[in-house]
C-alpha cells in the first residue's frame, strides 16, 4: 500500500531534502518502520526509547490527528496522507 | 565586544541541549522537535543593566532590550509595552482578597490592545534582520490583530490564517490593516497544522512558527514590568490566562532573570493558570497532577482567544505551575461573562473573554483555599473587551429613547426607580 508521507523542514536532511515520500504499512506504527528502513535515522526522531511518539512531534492522517484516532495502531489505507508536523505556539 | 553588542549567542534545544547558530531560521530542534530557546550572554548583560539605566529608558517594553532577542535597532513596535498596573481595591474587597491585588492592564497595549503586540513587536523586528518582506502567522485573534498593524507599519506584507468562527470584530481588526486574511474551516489546531505545512513551503516570516524562539521571548516584558512596577518585587501570585501555554512560562522566566541579574531580591511566586471549560488542556493535567496534556478535540467556548485544544508549551504550563505550589482553573461561560462585568464595574478595565476567564478562575481559586486572599497577587488581563463584544449581548437594559425634555426624563426616572418621590434635594445628587 503506498502512503504519502509529508515531511518538515526539520527532518528532510534525511530524505534528501524531499518534502515528500512513500511508504507502505497498514498502520502509523508499521508506516514508520517503513520510513526508518528507506530513510535510516528517521525513527528515532520520531518515537523515543520506548517507542512512543515523542512528546512534540505531532501525526496527522488525512488531516486528523492520530491522537484522536488510534495512535500508532491507527489504520491506513492506500492514498491516505501522512502529515507529520512539529507542535507550534499558540495565538 | 566590538560593532553592535550581542547578549545572546545561539538557540538552544529546550529538551536536547544541542545548540543552533543563529544566522539560520529554525524553530524546533532537529532531533527530538522540542522547542528552541534563545540562549543569553548573562554574565554580559549583568554588567551594563541596572535598575537606574532601566528606569532612565522610555516607558516601553524595551526599557529592556539587553533581555530581548534583537540583534540592531528596534524597527516594528518601538512604543510597545509598559502598560498600567493598577491597584485594585474594589475588586479585591468584592472577591475577599484583604492583601494587594494588582491588575496588569494590557486592555490598553499599543498598537492593538492586547499582551500580543509585545510578542510580535520582537518576531517582527527579527523578521526584519532575517530580510523577509513577508510575514504570518496562525491565530486565534489577537496575533492577526498585531501581526497584521505592526505590518503594515513598516510595509510588510501580511497573511494570517485564523479559525473561520472567530469574532467579527478580530476578523475586521487584520482586515483594516491590509492583510490577507485566510479564515480556515475548522478548529485552531487544524489552523495551526496548516500553517506549518505553509511555513515549510512559502519562505515567510510565520511570528509563532519558525520565528517562534524569538515571538515567545516578548512575553517576558509583562513580567519584567510587573517586577518593575511593583517596586523592583515580585507578587505572591500571580494569575495568567493560557492557550498555548507560552505566556505563562514566560513570566515565569521574567522574574527568574530578574533575580539572576540582581534586579530583585526575592522570586517566590506562585504561578497560577486560567482556561475555559470548553477548552482547559492545561487546566486539567493541573488539577490531575500530571505534566501529560489529553488535546482537546473540538473547543466548545466563547473564549476563542485561549481555545486551543493541543497547547505546545501546555508541558511546560503545567509543570511551571505545579513546580511553583500554584494551581489551575477553568470557569464556564457563564462565570467569564460575570468576570468581565466585575471587572468593568469595579475597576472600570472592559477586558476581553479571556480577562474575564483570569477574573473567574481567580475567584474559584480563592473560593477553593488555593489562593491565599491574604496574599500580594497580580492579575494579568491580556486582551480589550471592544474585540469580544458579542459575549455581553441581552447582559443589559437598554432604555428607550426619550424626547429631549425633562418631563420624559422624569418619567423615565420612575421607571428606573419605581418611584416618583426623592428625588433629591437640588444641587444633591439622588442616592440610587
Ligand atoms: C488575550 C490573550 N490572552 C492570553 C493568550 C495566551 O497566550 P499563550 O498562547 O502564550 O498561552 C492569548 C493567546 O492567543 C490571548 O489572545
Amino acid at each position: 500500500m503506498a502512503i504519502t508521507v509529508l515531511i518538515p523542514t526539520p527532518l528532510r536532511s534525511l530524505t534528501s531534502e524531499q518534502d515528500s515520500v512513500e511508504a507502505t504499512g497498514a498502520t502509523i506504527g508499521e508506516i514508520f518502520e517503513d520510513l526508518e528502513n528507506k530513510h535510516p535515522g528517521i525513527g528515532e526522531r520520531l518515537c523515543d526509547e520506548s517507542g512512543e511518539i515523542r512528546r512534540f512531534v505531532n501525526v496527522y492522517l488525512n488531516q486528523e490527528d492520530i491522537r484522536f484516532i488510534d495512535g500508532k495502531n491507527t489504520a491506513v489505507a492506500d492514498g491516505d496522507e501522512v502529515s507529520i508536523v512539529p507542535a507550534i505556539a499558540g495565538g | 565586544m566590538s560593532g553592535k553588542a550581542k547578549y545572546f549567542t545561539a538557540l538552544r534545544g529546550r529538551e536536547s541541549g544541542r545548540e543552533y547558530p543563529l544566522d539560520e531560521v529554525r524553530y524546533v530542534c532537529e532531533f527530538d522537535f522540542g522547542p528552541l530557546e534563545v540562549k543569553y550572554d548573562y554574565d554580559a548583560i549583568k554588567a551594563v543593566l541596572t535598575r537606574e539605566l532601566i528606569q532612565s529608558r522610555p516607558p516601553n517594553m524595551w526599557r529592556y532590550k539587553e533581555l530581548l532577542p534583537i540583534e540592531g535597532p528596534v524597527t516594528v513596535g518601538e512604543q510597545t509595552g509598559f502598560t498600567p498596573l493598577t491597584k485594585a481595591d474594589r475588586l479585591a474587597e468584592r472577591l475577599g482578597v484583604t492583601g494587594e491585588l494588582w491588575i496588569k492592564n494590557d486592555t490598553v497595549n499599543y498598537p492593538t490592545l492586547s499582551f500580543k503586540d509585545r510578542v510580535v513587536s520582537v518576531a517582527l523586528t527579527r523578521s526584519l534582520e532575517f530580510g523577509y518582506d513577508t510575514v504570518a502567522c496562525a491565530s486565534t485573534g489577537n496575533l492577526a490583530n498585531s501581526v497584521a498593524a505592526n505590518a503594515a507599519s513598516v510595509g510588510l506584507k501580511c497573511y494570517v490564517f485564523i479559525p473561520q468562527d472567530l469574532e467579527p470584530s478580530k476578523i475586521l481588526g487584520s482586515q483594516v490593516f491590509g492583510a490577507h486574511v485566510v479564515p480556515i474551516d475548522g478548529p485552531y489546531d487544524k489552523v495551526n497544522r496548516l500553517s506549518s505545512e505553509i511555513a515549510d513551503k512559502y519562505k515567510w516570516a510565520f511570528a509563532n512558527v519558525n520565528l517562534r524562539p524569538y515571538y515567545a521571548e516578548g512575553s517576558k516584558t509583562m513580567g519584567f514590568e510587573i517586577a518593575e512596577q511593583l517596586g523592583w518585587r515580585v507578587p505572591d501570585n500571580v494569575v495568567v490566562p493560557m492557550a498555548g501555554g507560552s505566556l505563562i512560562g514566560k513570566i515565569e522566566k521574567a522574574f527568574n532573570e530578574f533575580k539572576k541579574l540582581g534586579l530583585i531580591d526575592d522570586r517566590h511566586t506562585k504561578i497560577y493558570g486560567a482556561q475555559a471549560e470548553g477548552c482547559g488542556p492545561i487546566v486539567e493535567a493541573v488539577k490531575n497532577g500530571t505534566d501529560l496534556i489529553r488535546p482537546v478535540e473540538t473547543p466548545n467556548t466563547i473564549v476563542k482567544s485561549l481555545a486551543i485544544g493541543n497547547p505546545a508549551d501546555g508541558y511546560y504550563a503545567a509543570r511551571g505551575i505545579q513546580d511553583s505550589g500554584g494551581y489551575a482553573e477553568n470557569p464556564t461561560d457563564p462565570e467569564t461573562v460575570a468576570g468581565i462585568q466585575m471587572l468593568a464595574e469595579c475597576e472600570g478595565v472592559f477586558a476581553e473573554t479571556a480577562g474575564g476567564v483570569t477574573v473567574a478562575a481567580t475567584k474559584r481559586l480563592l473560593e477553593s483555599g488555593k489562593l491565599d486572599p491574604a496574599e500580594c497577587t497580580v492579575l494579568c488581563i491580556t486582551g480589550n473587551g471592544l474585540k469580544t463584544k458579542e459575549c455581553l449581548e441581552g447582559q443589559f437594559t437598554t432604555h428607550h429613547a426619550i424626547a429631549p425634555s425633562l418631563k420624559a426624563f422624569d418619567v423615565l426616572y420612575d421607571e428606573i426607580h419605581g418611584t416618583s418621590q426623592d428625588k433629591g434635594k437640588v444641587g444633591e445628587p439622588a442616592l440610587t
